[in-house]
């Protein structure tokens, strides 16, 4: 049962991918990438990464994925609904990609993977923070102080010039 | 649902489909979301490789990093795309090749 499972959250997340990166309605991959981002959340918690997988849900699909549209609506008129974007070099980019499953996917099934025997650990929220404040104390003040600059430069770069 | 090499083909599988969409994608918010999917694809590998290398937490708070990242990545990125839009009325990637009108 949690094989079907596994393999249907799989085929929605490569089948919307997929969808995003072909379709010609710019909104209809906006929506495609909602259920990519779901299928990665369903991954996440077959990983035991339940904290991420909240996370995934609330920054991406709350937070990215929102911004997304609010880009797509703010750069066309917002009644033209059917809004086309075509696609250039669909050959160069089809032989990128196929070259680049067809060898990772090699890679992926072929390499004798060493795989640790586990269990569910009882908790990983707690873990999580534990390793934040502790061993990535660091990384983590600087993490934040991306997040301001981001703010601060995403806020001065959108905003109308005063003088011209 | 065991086994590494399930999630490392999912993860190759989304990585290359965000490559392609990338290359061919002439539209700034539709690269963007190629650059999504990249960033899920090695999510998706840093949490495969946690799961199965012993349930190793580190994995999870890079995890945590890399959505940190593409958030602020996203943010960034729209604000030049709308300033892109203002200044050229189009957001056709090819057709911004001027620094200067």
């Amino acid at each position: 049962m949690a094989d079907i499972v596994f393999w249907f959250v799989a085929f929605i997340t490569v089948f919307s991918a997929g969808m995003v990166v072909t379709s010609k309605s710019l909104l209809y991959s906006a929506y495609s990438l909602l259920f990519t981002f779901l299928g990665v959340t369903g991954l996440y918690i077959f990983l035991w990464a339940d904290f991420l997988a909240v996370v995934q849900v609330v920054v991406y699909i709350g937070g990215i994925l929102v911004l997304i549209i609010f880009g797509i609506m703010l750069t066309n008129k917002i009644t033209s609904v059917n809004i086309s974007h075509t696609s250039m070099q669909k050959g160069v980019g089809a032989v990128v990609a196929i070259g680049f499953i067809a060898s990772l996917g090699y890679m992926a099934i072929s390499s004798p993977w060493l795989q640790a025997a586990n269990t569910e650990p009882a908790e990983t929220t707690a873990s999580i923070g534990r390793l934040l404040l502790m061993d990535y104390l660091l990384p983590f003040e600087v993490a934040s102080l991306l997040l301001l600059g981001a703010l601060i430069g995403a806020t001065t770069l959108s905003r109308k010039d005063e003088d011209g | 649902m065991d086994n590494l090499s399930n999630y490392v083909l999912i993860s190759a599988i989304l990585f290359s489909l965000g490559l392609f969409g990338v290359i061919t994608r002439r539209n700034g918010v539709a690269v963007l979301m190629g650059v999504e999917l990249i960033l899920n694809s090695a999510n998706v590998n840093f949490l495969a490789f946690a799961r199965f290398g012993g349930m190793n937490m580190s994995g999870h708070v890079y995890a945590l990093f890399v959505i940190v990242l593409a958030a602020a990545e996203a943010a960034v990125a729209l604000a030049i795309i709308i300033n892109i839009f203002n200044n050229f009325r189009t957001i056709n990637v090819d057709d911004v090749s001027e620094l200067k009108q």
